[in-house]
This record gives structure tokens, C-alpha cells and sequence, in this order.
């Protein structure tokens, strides 16, 4: 728990220091005024692409769960791509995302609490919607 | 052309490079240490269905993994919270209070919600560990939600909404 707690307060301290917890931001990259934010997913890409690297080339196994470090490639179909498309607009329209909504909280950004409620609600009627379709087709298959 | 570089800096870049770039190495840093120590991969999205399965008797959300992991999730979250509180207070210029419509953040927020759940993630599963993984679902999902946030915002601003 403890590696959860620092891995934690190093995202939430890096998105305070890139300034991608201020939604204006994030909408002055999406307007093309100011780029910066190409630099802040790349920077931490490029972080955990060698660390992943590394681990899976000579690590074994994490030290507090035992699970190995192989990679988790998530797999593609066409709600890959319906995803992005809605998540995009989300995005677009407010500035914000999961990480860097729960980092604007910490840097007093208090009416950021609409949008985690929104993020929320929509998770919620995602999951209603899907359990309902998965009733109707009757037939037990999982979703995911 | 030797005046050409710092011009186009300035006008791509009008606040520097520096603390986007420091910014972006600490998200990387928080999210591998994380996956060092677990060997989970850390995305800030899952949080939000794993925290329902508190609260809904739905089985999506209360699958085995989000319940095995709902617990470290919050602890993950509010440290998150923690964190840029830590930087805002040590090295911040005060609290700071965003401008952006609240009918932005509630619509955007809605949306943000479903897509993570449909798309599998967010900025940080796809944009950051995916990306870093070169993993191809992650690349597409990533270029989806990038031309279409960039379309919309580009869109209210030419409407004339802001911020």
C-alpha cells in the first residue's frame, strides 16, 4: 500500500507541476495555443515505456503481489475506437480527464467535483447500459 | 534560420517547455514505481468503476478485479489529491480556482465517464502506458480521442464559448 501511496503523490505532484490539472491548459493544447502537452504524455511515455522494458527484460516477479512483469497489450475491437471517439468529445468539451480531474481537487480546484460526479454518472449508466444488453442477448456471454 | 528555432518555440511553446516536460517524467515516475512494486499497470479510469461496485449491486461492477482492487484504488486516488496539494502548497503560487463554464465539466465529465469505459481507458492507461507499451490499441484509441477533443474544442471556440 505504501508503493501505491508514493506512486500516487508522484502522479498527482507531476500533474500539479505540468499544469495538466488546470482544464485551460488542456484546451489552450487542444486549440493549438500552447503545445506543451505533447511534452507532458511524452515525457511520462517515455518513463514507463523503459521502466516496462526493463522490468519485463530483467525483472521476474513484482515483489509485493508475485504477478510477473509480462506485458498487458488490451485488446482491439471497434469499442476501442467508439471509446476514443466519446472520451475525445468529453475531453474537448471540458479540459478534463480521470487523473487530472482528481489532481485539480489538490490544487483547489473545488467545482472540478462536477466533472468527477459527470465521470460518475456516465461509468455508471455505461455499466447499466451494458448489463441491460447483455440481458436482452440472453445468452450470458461477457461484455468485456 | 538561426532566429527561426527560438521564434518557434516561443510561439508553439508561450510557457516554455520546462515544467511540462518535469511534469510528464513525475507521471511516468509515480505510474512505474507502481507497476515495480505491483506489477499492475496504475490507469486513474478503472478507479471509477471499481469505487461503484461499493454502491451498486451490478455485476460489471463488481467483477473480481475490480473488487480485489477497489480498496488500493481509493488509497490510489486520494493520494493523487495528496500529491498535487503537496506541490500547490511547497511550490505552487495559492489554490487555484478554474474559470472553464460548469456545464463544461458536467457534460465533459458525463462523456469522459462512458468513453473511459467503452475505450478501456483514459489519458493515463492508453495515453501513458499504453503509448509506452507501444500497444497498438492503446495508439489508436489515443489518436481517436485526440482528433476528436481537438475537433470539439476547436469548435466551442470558434462558437464562442470560454473559457
Amino acid at each position: 500500500m505504501l508503493v501505491v501511496i508514493a506512486g500516487g503523490l508522484i502522479f498527482g505532484f507531476g500533474l500539479a507541476v505540468s499544469n495538466m490539472a488546470r482544464p485551460e491548459v488542456v484546451l489552450d493544447f487542444l486549440q493549438f495555443d500552447d503545445f506543451g502537452l505533447v511534452f507532458v504524455m511524452g515525457g511520462a511515455a517515455v518513463v514507463t515505456g523503459t521502466v516496462f522494458a526493463l522490468a519485463e527484460a530483467f525483472g521476474d516477479r513484482a515483489p509485493l503481489t508475485g504477478r510477473d512483469y509480462g506485458r498487458r497489450l488490451k485488446s482491439f475491437d471497434k469499442n476501442v475506437v467508439v471509446g476514443g471517439v466519446v472520451f475525445g468529445a468529453g475531453w474537448g468539451i471540458s479540459g478534463i480527464c480521470p487523473g487530472a480531474a482528481y489532481a485539480s481537487l489538490g490544487v483547489g480546484n473545488y467545482p472540478i467535483l462536477i466533472a468527477i460526479g459527470g465521470m460518475f454518472v456516465g461509468a455508471y449508466l455505461q455499466g447499466l447500459w451494458r448489463a441491460r444488453r447483455a440481458e436482452s442477448a440472453a445468452t450470458g456471454t461477457s461484455a468485456d | 534560420m538561426s532566429g527561426l528555432t527560438p521564434l518557434l518555440v516561443e510561439g508553439l511553446f508561450p510557457n516554455g517547455i520546462a515544467h511540462y516536460a518535469l511534469g510528464g517524467l513525475l507521471i511516468g515516475l509515480g505510474t512505474a514505481v507502481i507497476y515495480l512494486g505491483t506489477g499492475i499497470i496504475a490507469g486513474a479510469s478503472t478507479f471509477l468503476e471499481s469505487t461503484l461496485s461499493y454502491v451498486s449491486d451490478l455485476p460489471r461492477f463488481n467483477k473480481a478485479k475490480y473488487v480485489a482492487s477497489r480498496d488500493w484504488r481509493v488509497v490510489f486516488t486520494l493520494s493523487i489529491v495528496a500529491g498535487a496539494a503537496l506541490y500547490t502548497v511547497l511550490f505552487g503560487d495559492g489554490w487555484w480556482v478554474s474559470d472553464v463554464q460548469p456545464w463544461r465539466f458536467a457534460v465533459g465529465g458525463v462523456l469522459v465517464g462512458v468513453g473511459t469505459r467503452i475505450g478501456k481507458g483514459c489519458t493515463s492507461g492508453h495515453g501513458v502506458c499504453g503509448v509506452g507499451s507501444r500497444s497498438r490499441t492503446s495508439l489508436v484509441n489515443v489518436a481517436t480521442f485526440m482528433l476528436v477533443a481537438i475537433g470539439v474544442a476547436q469548435l466551442l471556440s470558434a462558437l464562442g464559448v470560454s473559457p
